[in-house]
């Protein structure tokens, strides 16, 4: 027994089966993903003011990670064009590329990116102790401009001890330069370059401390969608690069040599796939980055 | 198709050795054949024996509620005393129930009833084995990917039902899982970080999600490309458009649930509050929460899902009706082109009404008056399909099959549960009614003498082609009638207790509230839970005959030939049970899926795979009502 039209194309759909396949997972992936950005917005809306972060990552190293990703969508069609024209080699080195490419990508992500937060903090304050730190905050200038107030001061924490030692009353925080200079209206608007914490330390008491936490998922709301999405992203991203490195072992040539055309119908698929993962990233990007 | 299966002898009996590699099709053992097979018949037949014990499974939680509901606080007989041992020792100290286990039977029934019982038998084992065969395919496009589905729920099911023996017991939170209740239930100590009811919910959910995404694609692409040809889209039988439109209810539904459970995972497990407001205080202590999180986002993203998951239970099985009502009225389906539109409408609809679930939110007016006309405007093509169902019954020669007992049931129980909907979808109506048992009464009906009556109509109507035998009639009968009786004397009650106000979830049958005391119709609202038990209970034993029926009829029921009910559908001129491949002769569609009793023909049915002669054609061209 034989399915038909898993290679050559049904008469009156003009496509064959996987193509209709791919699409329809596709619409699933999108009402997926639809629903964790309608989370992103929902959550954002409800936000009080001075509760949602902006201008925590490193622009440049998302930029560049999104050109990484949409030259990868370049490549895997220029391998699939490759097998279209029977030309295995150039199809080989495309592919080779394509695999560099996510793999790079998910190299920033997990050992640059990801785990850069974990050791930086913010502390929220009491609000009956915003006063108290307006050194820091510059709240006056803000309310009089009409701008979202600050509640949290971030930065690297000096003596993490404290946080599990009841006997030390202070935190001692490394500020973010916003914090040194809060009044400075080229502080008003998140940094473009990524700054780091400054040798500066702030002591934070931790009567007048409502929270403390580093920048994980437990941070805020735009944290814990930051890494819910980029880490789904992520899982995408990885499960494309292994369908492609199988393509790209010699177990695929086989393939080729017997019937070129499902190795092409298959790069087909999962360039597809691979075009909708690299789409998800363009909306990640301007939403966590960017806006 | 290759050769060797347009031979009869491919039906399992021929020698392997004398083929080629391409037939090591037949070649398969045991385990390939019957338990890892990517067959469409066997994977249908998997889903539909798991899916029926996964409903008995669920019926048995509630019967033991049933216990508690009308005797709260007393020991339950007999099997009170082993059920500790089974379930653990803190759920039924002395056979009296625990409200904890309590909550987790409620919350598991619900889960298992709908996710584990009636959309694999509805969806799955239906779709799975009719659905190529009714359009004359050999097999799914992706047989592989469907086997992968079968298995995916399996491990789904098998997570949830281990749920059950963590420490703590199965999910507490009902089968929605609202927020914030079941972002802090089952943690802290005593319970295991992961290992825990809830989260294990969570976990197996994703399992059953993944695979009703891989059979949804499936089905969709089966129906695009392997349609027999001729078979165009007006001559597909209603059975194929219901599942159809199901499968993209499955396919795009499904995932915002997906976003939210693994959202309620990262809240139990990684510290998020996706779900919490600031400020929240457990046993007395502040929670070390981030806060910002919308307990309303978990109900959007859940309804989103559950309301289309209603018409992905119900429009099965009214394609399943259809097959029957035409095929034992011996009349063309009244109305088949309204019965598509209608379908497809019900489809698109069904993504617009999610919120009339949540009027108890305070969403607003706007919001209300919008998700109110919605919902209204859903019933207009629902109503057209039961009444198109109606007119097709009008001037047939009834046979009062097996399945057509059940079919004809499922008409004025659906339509009961249907109309009792329409005051629900008023928001002023339901602020009264909201969580009472008169919901529990409407979506009952709906659901259990609705569409678990078009199964088992189903299930009585192509077990011959399944097996080459029909189940016994008489005890069919013997199943049906006390089935219907006692449904009837288990919901219709409910609506009254409803109207009283008894909540659904209450742990004491009502006992405890004033108003439970009510009068009606003789009994007090909460004494009216002793009638509504024991008719669950006996129901339960009216299943008995239709295991024992099932089971015997495989080996011993009567032997019938490939078209026993006299249809017209393409199924039915497989061999039965088909073979690998299915058809002898690959069909060919020439007509429509309903040319029952077509005047100037010697039988009164004549099968879609038959050719239209000329003097046919002719009488047609005269006719404009017979073309299709």
């Amino acid at each position: 027994m034989e399915i038909p039209y898993t290679i050559s194309t049904r008469p009156d759909t003009g496509l064959w089966n996987a193509k209709i396949g791919i699409w329809l997972f596709l619409a699933s992936e999108v009402m997926l993903f639809g629903g964790l950005f309608s989370a992103y917005i929902f959550l954002r809306l409800d936000a009080q003011p001075g509760e949602w972060p902006h201008g925590l990552l490193n622009v440049p190293v998302g930029t560049m990670n999104t050109a990484i990703l949409i030259m990868s969508s370049v490549t895997v069609v220029l391998a699939w064009a490759a097998l279209k024209m029977r030309r295995y080699n150039a199809y080989w080195w495309y592919m080779l590329a394509t695999i560099m490419c996510g793999v790079i990508f998910l190299f920033v992500k997990l050992y640059y990116e990801w785990p850069q937060k974990f050791e930086h903090y913010g502390v929220f304050l009491k609000p009956s102790a915003l006063e108290k730190y307006e050194q820091y905050l510059g709240n006056n200038r803000r309310t009089e401009k009409g701008m979202e107030p600050r509640i949290e001061i971030s930065g690297h924490l000096h003596n993490p001890e404290a946080i599990k030692d009841p006997s030390i009353k202070e935190y001692e925080i490394g500020l973010d330069p916003v914090f040194v200079d809060p009044n400075n209206p080229t502080n008003d608007r998140p940094h473009f370059l990524y700054v780091p914490p400054t040798d500066h330390i702030a002591k934070i008491e931790k009567e007048d401390v409502e929270r403390i936490d580093s920048f994980g998922p437990w941070h805020s709301a735009y944290f814990a969608s930051y890494f819910t999405i980029t880490g789904l992203h992520g899982a995408h991203v990885l499960a494309g690069v292994l369908v492609f490195i199988y393509m790209w072992l010699p177990v695929s040539k086989k393939l080729y040599q017997r019937n070129p055309e499902h190795l092409a119908n298959r790069v087909e698929v999962c360039g597809l796939f691979w075009h909708f993962v690299d789409l998800v990233w363009i909306f990640v990007f301007p939403l966590f980055y960017l806006l | 198709m290759d050769a060797s299966t347009s031979l009869p002898a491919a039906a399992g009996h021929h020698h392997p050795h004398t083929h080629a590699g391409e037939h090591e099709h037949h070649e398969l053992g045991w385990w390939r054949k019957y338990i890892f097979s990517t067959d469409h018949k066997v994977i249908g037949i998997q889903y539909g024996l798991c899916g029926l014990v996964f409903l008995f499974f669920g019926f048995s939680l509630m019967m033991i509620m049933r216990w508690q509901l009308a005797y709260p606080g007393q020991a339950l007989p007999v099997i009170g005393k082993w059920l500790p041992y089974f379930f653990g020792p803190n759920t039924m100290p002395d056979g009296k129930m625990t409200p904890e286990f309590y909550n987790s039977l409620g919350a598991m029934h619900g889960t298992i009833m709908i996710f584990l019982g009636v959309v694999p038998v509805a969806f799955a084992a239906f779709g799975n084995f009719v659905v190529p065969l009714q359009i004359g395919a050999p097999d799914m496009t992706f047989p592989k990917v469907n086997a992968a589905s079968f298995w995916a729920f399996g491990v789904g099911g098998v997570i949830m039902l281990t749920s059950f023996f963590v420490p703590g017991g199965a999910a507490k939170g009902g089968w929605t899982s609202y927020v914030p209740l079941s972002d802090i239930a089952d943690k802290g100590p005593g319970f295991h970080p992961f290992l825990n009811g809830q989260t294990l919910w969570l976990v197996g959910f994703i399992f059953l999600i993944t695979s009703s995404l891989l059979g949804a694609v499936n089905f969709i692409t089966t129906i695009i490309q392997l349609r027999a040809k001729g078979l165009t889209w007006m001559r597909l039988p209603f059975f194929v458009w219901a599942q159809f439109v199901t499968a993209f209810l499955l396919l795009l539904a499904f995932p915002p649930l997906e976003a939210a459970i693994v959202m309620q995972l990262m809240d139990r497990t990684a510290a998020t509050s996706f779900f919490l407001p600031a400020g929240m205080i457990v046993n007395g202590a502040p929670l070390h929460i981030s806060g910002g999180g919308s307990p309303i986002l978990w109900q959007h993203l859940f309804w989103f899902l559950g309301h289309p998951e209603v018409y992905v239970l119900i429009l099965p099985a009214f394609g399943i009706v259809a097959e029957i009502l035409a095929n034992n009225s011996r009349k063309p389906l009244w109305g088949y082109k309204s019965l598509v539109f209608s379908v497809l409408v019900i489809g698109f609809l069904s993504f617009i009404v999610w919120a009339h679930h949540m009027w108890l939110t305070g969403m607003g007016s706007t919001v209300s008056a919008f998700f109110q006309t919605t919902t209204l405007l859903i019933s207009i093509p629902s109503v057209i399909i039961l009444s198109a169902f109606f007119i097709s019954l009008w001037g047939g020669s009834i046979r009062f099959t097996v399945p057509m007992l059940w079919a004809t049931a499922f008409l004025p129980m659906f339509g009961i549960g249907g109309l009792t909907g329409i005051p629900l979808a008023f928001n002023s109506a339901d602020l009264y009614l909201h969580d009472t048992y008169y919901i529990i009464a409407h979506f009952h009906y709906i659901v259990a003498p609705g569409t678990i009556f078009g199964l088992f109509a189903g299930i009585y109507y192509w077990f011959p082609k399944a097996t080459g035998r029909t189940m016994n009639e008489f005890w069919g009968k013997v199943h049906f009638w006390p089935s219907l009786i006692c449904m009837n004397v288990i919901f219709l009650p409910m609506f009254l207790q409803g109207m009283l106000g008894m909540h659904r979830r209450w742990y004491d049958g009502g006992q405890g509230w004033t108003l439970s005391g009510e009068h009606i119709w003789g009994l007090t609202g909460f004494q009216w839970n002793t009638p509504i038990s024991w008719a669950a209970w006996i129901m339960g034993l009216a299943q008995i005959p239709f295991i024992i029926n099932f089971f015997w009829s495989i080996k011993h029921g009567k032997k019938v030939n490939d078209n026993p009910w006299e249809a017209t559908t393409l199924e039915w001129t497989a061999p039965s049970p088909p073979p690998h491949g299915n058809f002898v002769i690959t069909p060919v569609a020439y007509r429509g899926p309903y040319e029952y009793s077509l005047p100037g023909r010697e039988k009164d049915f004549t099968m879609q795979n038959e050719p239209v002669e000329p003097a046919e054609r002719s009488r047609r061209a005269a006719e404009p009502a017979l073309a299709h």
